[in-house]
């Protein structure tokens, strides 16, 4: 696993790199399977970049929800930033679900069974509210039963589609949704936006070790595609029984939790949301547990967390303004 | 969990040593983290990559004398799956054991998962329903924390077998994290019966006479 090349196996003794005005030439790469490879012309870039770039001058902020694991409740604080978000009406927040194989954002937020329409300038996403609009393969499918079965070419070309092809408008917030893992849809996600800045990843975590060790793993990849982190949230972190309002550690946080891999690792830890069967629930039933639970500590927990990334979201656009306005 | 993450592999005239688990050799192992350098290091793979590495998996470790061989996947229908039940079709592959949370989120996702077996002709050895309710340690009140029931409403629904509900247990997530045998150590823990029974259904559907 070289530094320079996140994908590659350990090169061979010698090897040039593939960006070197060497590779294929130099004497290591004799008898290398992939010299004619190296050799060759720099593969162009894929032209459906520059046109997402295009589309994506009406998208101000776009944010990446990452987790190591599955099931650490990536769609639910997708799903529910979203609707914090669009709590303010002058906002226009877009909410795109990249899972191509398990597309939950529809059922959480509540438009299962949608269709998307095609109008001129492109495929219209569903609406929950008159500022809040979905995209997600599961409204392309036929029903609840049907299957996704791609490799991952497919599911690039999916993702490239939704972000090229979608009529999105005018939008302040883009959040891209993700499934779990360092594989093809996040590097695709990551490569599709390369030249429309994107603010940043919130990565979701359980607080046991068997999570924070997938999602150092997270970590590194945004390190090695440059992708800044806004910051970590814990997921699951306790439970307060209903009855006798004694907290359990459900999943123990024998490490310290995301706290102390946050502390060791220097980057910002959003916040802690507890356990709390009214998620799920809300989640099941397609509502959004603001609404349902107000007074839960989840909730205030929740309302923190996404104040301190409308924060970063807000100074990052101010700096990178003034640095704009710095080249002009 | 299984206590073994700073072993590395072996290679051998016949391919890959798999890492062995206990003394007596009766559990061996092999997974991509023995293969890092450093355990945080991240595999930043696209599918045609993670899909060799499958198929070496499958057929250049020396596993030797197996009764059975457990594959653990990611979540999905994607390339780990695909390339999974190809590599072992010519093995003919006992089934699948799907692994649910009762709430109707999750539940979305496993029906996608059964028609993937459905479509690679795998066949469904049962479905079972974790972190279903959790025991308040203080006072013994049961709260289903991911609701209740999901699993076998399931299950009847496709009309296949139910294997059981797996309660949430911190014991169990405690002993994963030291690496230790749940079962040996935490008989008396709620989820062990549980587990217990699941591991007895599936070895009756999928001993010679049950099957």
């Amino acid at each position: 696993m070289a530094e320079e090349d996140p994908g590659a196996a350990a090169p061979p003794h010698g090897c040039p790199g593939t960006s070197s005005a060497q590779a294929g030439r130099a004497a290591a790469c004799q008898g290398c399977p992939n010299q004619g490879l190296c050799a060759g012309p720099a593969p162009a870039p894929d032209p459906a970049i520059e046109e997402i770039k295009e589309k994506m001058k009406t998208v101000k902020h776009k944010i990446l929800v990452l987790s190591g694991k599955g099931g650490v409740g990536k769609s639910t604080f997708s799903a529910h930033l979203a609707h914090g978000l669009a709590e303010d009406e002058t906002k226009q927040i877009a909410l795109l679900d990249t899972d191509i194989c398990g597309p939950s954002i529809p059922k959480i937020m509540g438009i299962e069974g949608e269709q998307v329409h095609q109008s001129g300038s492109g495929w219209s996403p569903v609406y929950v509210e008159e500022n809040l609009c979905v995209m997600s393969v599961g409204f392309l499918l036929s029903g609840p039963d049907d299957a996704v079965i791609w490799r991952g070419p497919k599911k690039n070309g999916m993702i490239k589609q939704f972000l090229r092809d979608v009529d999105w408008g005018e939008i302040d917030y883009l959040i891209v949704d993700t499934p779990p893992g360092t594989s093809d849809e996040h590097l695709s996600i990551v490569q599709y936006l390369s030249s429309s800045h994107i603010d940043g990843a919130v990565i979701i975590t359980t607080p046991q070790e068997i999570s924070l060790q997938d999602v150092r793993k997270e970590i590194n990849f945004c390190h090695k595609v440059k992708l800044p982190i806004i910051g970590v949230v814990e997921n699951m972190s306790g439970f307060i029984c209903p009855k006798c309002k004694i907290e359990s550690q459900i999943f123990p946080p024998t490490t310290g939790g995301a706290e102390k891999m946050c502390q060791n690792l220097n980057i910002s830890l959003l916040g802690k949301v507890p356990l709390d069967p009214q998620i799920g629930k809300s989640c099941d039933q397609g509502q959004s547990f603001f609404s349902e639970i107000p007074e839960s500590p989840a909730t205030s927990s929740y309302r923190n967390i996404i104040q301190r990334i409308q924060e970063y979201c807000g100074l990052h656009h101010s700096q990178e303004k003034l640095s704009n306005q710095g080249m002009e | 969990m299984l206590k073994v993450q700073d072993k590395g592999v072996h290679q051998c005239d016949s391919g890959w040593v798999p890492v062995f688990v206990d003394q007596d050799k009766s559990i061996s192992l092999m997974s991509i983290g023995f293969l890092l350098e450093k355990p945080d290091d991240a595999v930043v793979w696209r599918g045609p990559k993670k899909n060799a590495l499958i198929k070496q998996f499958i057929s250049d470790v020396t596993w030797g004398d197996l009764d059975f061989l457990i594959v653990d996947t990611p979540p999905g229908t994607s390339d780990e799956h695909i390339s999974t039940v190809e590599s072992l079709r010519p093995y003919k592959p006992l089934g699948a054991v799907l692994v649910t949370t009762p709430q109707a989120v999750s539940i979305g996702d496993v029906r996608r998962e059964l028609t993937f077996c459905k479509k690679t002709g795998l066949r469904v050895i049962g479905i079972v329903e974790n972190m279903s309710g959790f025991v308040c340690p203080h006072c013994l009140e049961c709260t289903n924390l991911f609701s209740k029931g999901g699993g076998e409403e399931l299950a009847r629904h496709a009309g296949v077998p139910f294997l059981g509900c797996v309660p949430l247990d911190p014991q169990l997530t405690q002993s994963l994290e030291e690496g230790r045998d749940f079962i040996q150590e935490f008989p008396k823990s709620s989820a062990f019966p549980a587990l217990a029974h699941i591991a007895q259904q599936i070895l009756d559907r999928t001993s010679p006479q049950g099957s």
